[in-house]
């Protein structure tokens, strides 16, 4: 129906991950990926869905030459966790879904720094959670957007 | 199968799902930590990334080509004098280097010890992406396909930047002497005292720890790669000694060092290949005789 923008959301969202950045902007990088996944999860949950989280999160790993797994299962998980809420999230008025969102932001980068301070000692500073606060404030454009160009694949279907 | 696993316990196929690549993932994770196992794998997957990492560069290097053509017009008179002085006085010293060369190659024969011919090298260009914030990594546009190898050392105008870590056909990632993952076995230049310089995950901040107090070393010593463990050549500058402490309560000294290049400035950097040609004594020897 409508896989083609499905893949393309994500490759902008990957593309935006990789994106060259000064150093003082990538600390308020938001989760590209897991936004659109979220969505993903949320509206069509029957075809996107814990695998494809994992599948992203491995070509994110390959992206960042991080430890091969780290990503995969952050985002599976999270996968997981939308899949459980998402017929109550998607209810929700927008500022209680970037809420969620949020939460689901320090889930995702929980989970990664275990596995970064297990594989390898790193810091951990207040400026690490950052990009939790970023993504729920880009979560209602993102799900604008990607609503907008669902709507337009969909209708002009219909036409 | 689903009624199966539904009977079973009541675990829905989702829960099933995630714990599987939840145990998929940490497996994999334990197996790439700990051996080289995974980079076929990492490989065939880095030729599914590469255009897309490759269209995200598009629009920063668009940038940076407008305004460096601008710039070029502007300063290629001055820019072009100025490294001809360089390149003038780089060859006179150049001059000098090659009779040193000589003789320390002769000396070295005299004491049969390996002898290091010159290194291959080769220029890699930065792949303007950033990776993941908090580690201190970079990309390189040299791949497998150019002879880059996990472990190759990698340098520029000014001394050691760090080692490879991935490669794939196209790319390869290298950690910078910064990551928490790195050590580079180095020595102080003034003295030969030998030592280990660890990546701290701070910028511009390499620790050196084991030293104990009586250790000969100074605030300013310059760090050269030791050659020990094999991986960097030796001789190579890594930092200089900033601050050297002891805490009453600890037997060991707290050093912390600098790194000579400039980690994260420049766009091109150098990969080099050592190569060893180990003498025999006695070869030596009947050379002598011979002379």
């Amino acid at each position: 129906m409508n896989s083609l923008s499905v893949l393309l959301s994500f490759l902008v969202a990957l593309m935006l991950s990789s994106l060259p950045l000064p150093d003082m902007a990538i600390i308020f990088r938001p989760e590209w990926l897991m936004l659109v996944l979220i969505y993903w999860c949320m509206a069509i949950p029957d075809r996107i869905g814990i695998f494809t989280g994992w599948l992203l999160g491995l070509i994110l790993d390959v992206m960042y030459g991080s430890l091969l797994g780290q990503n995969a299962m952050a985002l599976a998980i999270i996968a997981y966790l939308v899949n459980i809420f998402h017929l109550r999230v998607r209810v929700f008025p927008i500022w209680q879904q970037s809420f969620m969102v949020f939460m689901m932001a320090i889930i995702y980068l929980a989970l990664t720094a275990w596995v970064r301070g297990i594989a390898g000692g790193f810091p951990i500073t207040w400026a690490y959670w950052m990009p939790a606060l970023t993504s729920a404030f880009v979560w209602p454009f993102v799900y604008i957007a990607l609503k907008d160009l669902r709507r337009q694949r969909v209708s002009s279907r219909e036409l | 199968m689903r009624g199966l696993l539904r009977r079973m316990g009541g675990a829905t196929p989702a829960t099933v799902r995630v714990i599987v690549l939840v145990a998929l993932s940490v497996a994999m994770m334990l197996i790439d930590h700990r051996t080289q196992q995974l980079e076929k794998l990492r490989n065939i997957l880095q030729t599914v990334v590469y255009p897309i990492m490759f269209v995200s560069t598009i629009p920063r290097d668009l940038i940076q080509g407008l305004t460096g053509s601008m710039e070029r017009s502007e300063n290629l008179q001055s820019d072009n004098e100025s490294l001809r002085q360089e390149n003038l006085l780089l060859r006179s010293r150049l001059e000098k280097l090659h009779s040193l060369e000589a003789d320390n190659r002769r000396l070295k024969r005299l004491l049969g010890q390996s002898e290091q011919i010159a290194e291959r090298v080769l220029l890699a260009e930065l792949v303007e992406v950033s990776l993941e914030p908090y580690t201190q990594k970079i990309s390189l546009n040299k791949g497998s396909r150019d002879g880059v190898y996990v472990g190759q050392p990698v340098i520029n105008g000014d001394g050691v930047i760090g080692q490879v870590v991935h490669t794939s056909q196209f790319q390869s990632t290298v950690t910078l002497l910064t990551d928490p993952s790195s050590a580079v076995p180095v020595m102080v230049m003034r003295n030969g005292l030998r030592g280990v310089l660890f990546g701290t995950g701070v910028r511009n901040r390499l620790a050196m720890p084991y030293l104990t107090a009586d250790a000969d070393i100074l605030i300013g010593d310059l760090l050269i790669s030791s050659g020990m463990g094999g991986r960097f050549p030796t001789g190579y500058p890594v930092a200089t000694v900033t601050d050297v402490k002891q805490q009453p309560s600890d037997e060991f000294l707290t050093i912390n060092t600098l790194p000579v290049t400039q980690l994260d400035h420049g766009r091109e950097v150098l990969l080099i290949w050592p190569e060893v040609v180990r003498t025999r004594k006695d070869e030596v020897l009947q050379e002598l005789v011979d002379e």
